[in-house]
């Protein structure tokens, strides 16, 4: 083949082609499609929308807490009495930004989900992927998946007392739980999601079994474990919250829990609110390390 | 196969299709899609088959490339029975098959990668020749999400060249392209057939693209698929759209309409669901054979 001739042949169907107009593209940094894409953000109406629904929410609890004071409502703490106890140097009820305690509260959750999401991911990945890989697999292992998958995490809780020596660890149990069948079935989903043309075209080009795995069905279900993943994150904590109820010294399940029998219902929303605030920061980042992994996801929509 | 490969690339195959027999389904429920279907695809030659849509089309290119087993009969190339898909026999889709998860050099670049015959600097400039040759060298880092369908289609195309098939299979490949990219992708591959000269079977609905591009033209009865004719079709290469204004070309149009034509009635007579668009199709055709195309 010499580039001569079909430099000339290529001739007669230059005028038009598709994309030859166009300047030679560069890939954009990744911080600056952060930067654009904030720009844009800002320039949109979201964020204020955002700001001013949250205002919203705020504003009705203060009325229906601390100025109208509502039947449903009174005995609620509002969201002056709870700011005023969070930022105290000196709280009534020992728990604000200023103590240890409300960061060891914190850290020991964090510690927990971490273990037990961390173990999740490790197991539940690589068996979603082989049970989508192989199909004898899946004819043994998803049956039991889908049977045990519905039962409550509530109901896990006396098994786990059983099953494990310390309270720890039957927490961390529990959260693992929560968190390891929403991972299996959607990465299982993910393999399944993977046009069959990908798999002949593999196949076609030579690929030997291994080689289809590590470059079309690891990357192929990579969106929908990630999906998965904050999915799971969320049961994560959800179980995380009832195992520490339940059989918790520390962590912000027990300080919800132990301040509702101590009558100190400003830490309730404390916790209730730091809670909120650690899952979804939770979220981000695993949304984060998908969109780093899975550049081709972000291109497309960044175009 | 494809362990005796070298590294210089296949030379062009032949490959014979034998009384190919293909159905789905047993007893009561068995349809046959292909009965029968004898033909040769020619060493170096451009072969085209046409048929009408739905007709078993792309069932022939899935028993040739290796995907499904045929029901009866043999197909071989260089005289061995194939087995299974490989790297010898490539399809390039109806639907784009790339990669959404690598970018286009990747996606060329795989073939040769996954069976370690190119690393290095030899793959990269093996890659980007090829890109150049259909005009993506600037896109060599995009995903194919970032490119034209055009762009796409001449991705694939080189992505399986790179492999040098003994045959390469083209299922429809221009399908859903607006007209103007269809065109221009039919240059394309003309060109890139006329410089490499392999052995390619392309299949179409489209009769005029069958003849622009063909060597030789079998063409197809509807369900079940037999092959009615086989025309050689002797235009001079190296082709551009002008040799669609011959009188070579519009004799081979109206007796290719001809036997489209009167398949059509048949099946109408006989009550086939599709009859209907065919017959339309076909007949519609026949009343502006005289005229030029717009883009000629």
């Amino acid at each position: 083949m010499t580039t001569d001739t079909v430099a000339n042949g290529a001739k007669g169907v230059s005028v038009g082609l598709p994309g030859a107009p166009q300047a030679p593209q560069k890939q954009t940094s990744d911080f600056r499609l952060t930067l654009i894409r904030l720009k844009f953000w800002l320039k949109s109406p979201s964020p204020y929308l955002n700001i001013l629904g949250l205002a919203g929410f705020l504003l009705f609890w203060y009325l229906t807490t601390e100025v109208l004071k509502l039947p449903l409502f009174e005995k609620l703490p509002g969201p002056t009495a709870t700011l005023d106890e969070w930022l105290s140097h000196d709280p009534m009820f020992g728990i604000s930004f200023f103590t240890l305690e409300y960061y060891q509260h914190i850290g020991i959750s964090i510690w927990r989900v971490f273990q037990a999401f961390a173990l999740a991911t490790m197991l539940g990945v690589p068996i979603g992927l082989f049970m989508g890989w192989k199909k004898t697999f899946k004819d043994y292992t998803f049956p039991l998946l889908e049977v045990l998958r519905p039962i409550p995490m509530l109901a896990w809780v006396p098994l786990s007392i059983l099953m494990w020596p310390g309270r720890e660890a039957s927490i961390v149990f529990l959260t693992f739980l929560g968190s390891f069948f929403a991972t299996v079935l959607n990465t299982l989903l993910g393999v399944e999601s993977i046009d069959e043309c990908y798999f002949r075209a593999a196949a076609s080009l030579g690929a030997s079994e291994k080689q289809i795995f590590s470059k079309v069905i690891v990357p192929g279900a990579l969106p929908f474990i990630f999906t998965g993943l904050q999915i799971s994150m969320g049961y994560a904590w959800f179980s995380l919250v009832a195992g520490e109820m339940l059989a918790g010294e520390f962590g912000l399940g027990y300080l919800i829990w132990n301040s509702y029998t101590l009558v100190q219902y400003p830490v309730i929303i404390i916790a209730m609110i730091t809670l909120g605030v650690i899952g979804s920061l939770s979220s981000l980042i695993i949304r984060l390390v998908g969109d780093k992994l899975m550049q081709w996801k972000v291109r497309e929509a960044a175009q | 196969m494809i362990n005796n490969m070298s590294n210089t690339g296949m030379q062009a195959g032949e490959m014979v299709v034998d009384n190919l027999v293909k159905t789905y389904g047993t007893d009561i429920l068995t349809k046959v899609v292909l009965d029968d279907c004898s033909f040769v695809l020619e060493r170096s030659k451009l072969t085209v088959l046409v048929g009408p849509s739905g007709c078993g089309k792309s069932t022939i290119i899935n028993v040739l490339a290796g995907y499904e087993k045929p029901t009866s009969g043999r197909v071989l190339l260089d005289g061995e029975q194939i087995s299974g898909p490989g790297p010898d026999r490539l399809v390039v889709f109806q639907e784009t098959a790339l990669f959404p998860w690598m970018t286009t050099f990747e996606n060329v670049a795989y073939g040769p990668e996954v069976r370690k015959e190119m690393k290095g600097k030899e793959l990269r400039d093996a890659v980007m020749h090829l890109l150049e040759l259909v005009g993506l060298e600037d896109f060599r880092d995009k995903y194919p999400t970032q490119l034209s369908g055009g762009m796409q289609r001449r991705t694939e195309l080189v992505r399986a060249m790179i492999n040098h098939p003994k045959v390469m299979f083209m299922d429809e490949p221009f399908r859903g392209l607006d007209a103007m990219t269809r065109s221009l992708m039919q240059e394309y591959y003309v060109r890139l057939f006329e410089e490499h000269r392999g052995t390619n079977l392309f299949i179409t609905s489209e009769l005029e693209e069958g003849i622009f591009l063909a060597d030789r033209l079998v063409i197809l009865t509807n369900q079940p698929c037999r092959v009615k004719k086989i025309m050689n079709v002797d235009l001079p290469r190296p082709r551009d759209f002008s040799v669609m204004g011959s009188s070579e070309y519009l004799n081979i149009k109206r007796e290719a309409l001809e036997l489209l034509h009167e398949e059509a009635m048949k099946s109408f007579a006989s009550g086939a669901v599709n009859a209907a668009d065919f017959l339309e199709a076909y007949s519609h055709m026949g009343e502006d054979q005289a005229k030029p195309r717009s883009h000629v």
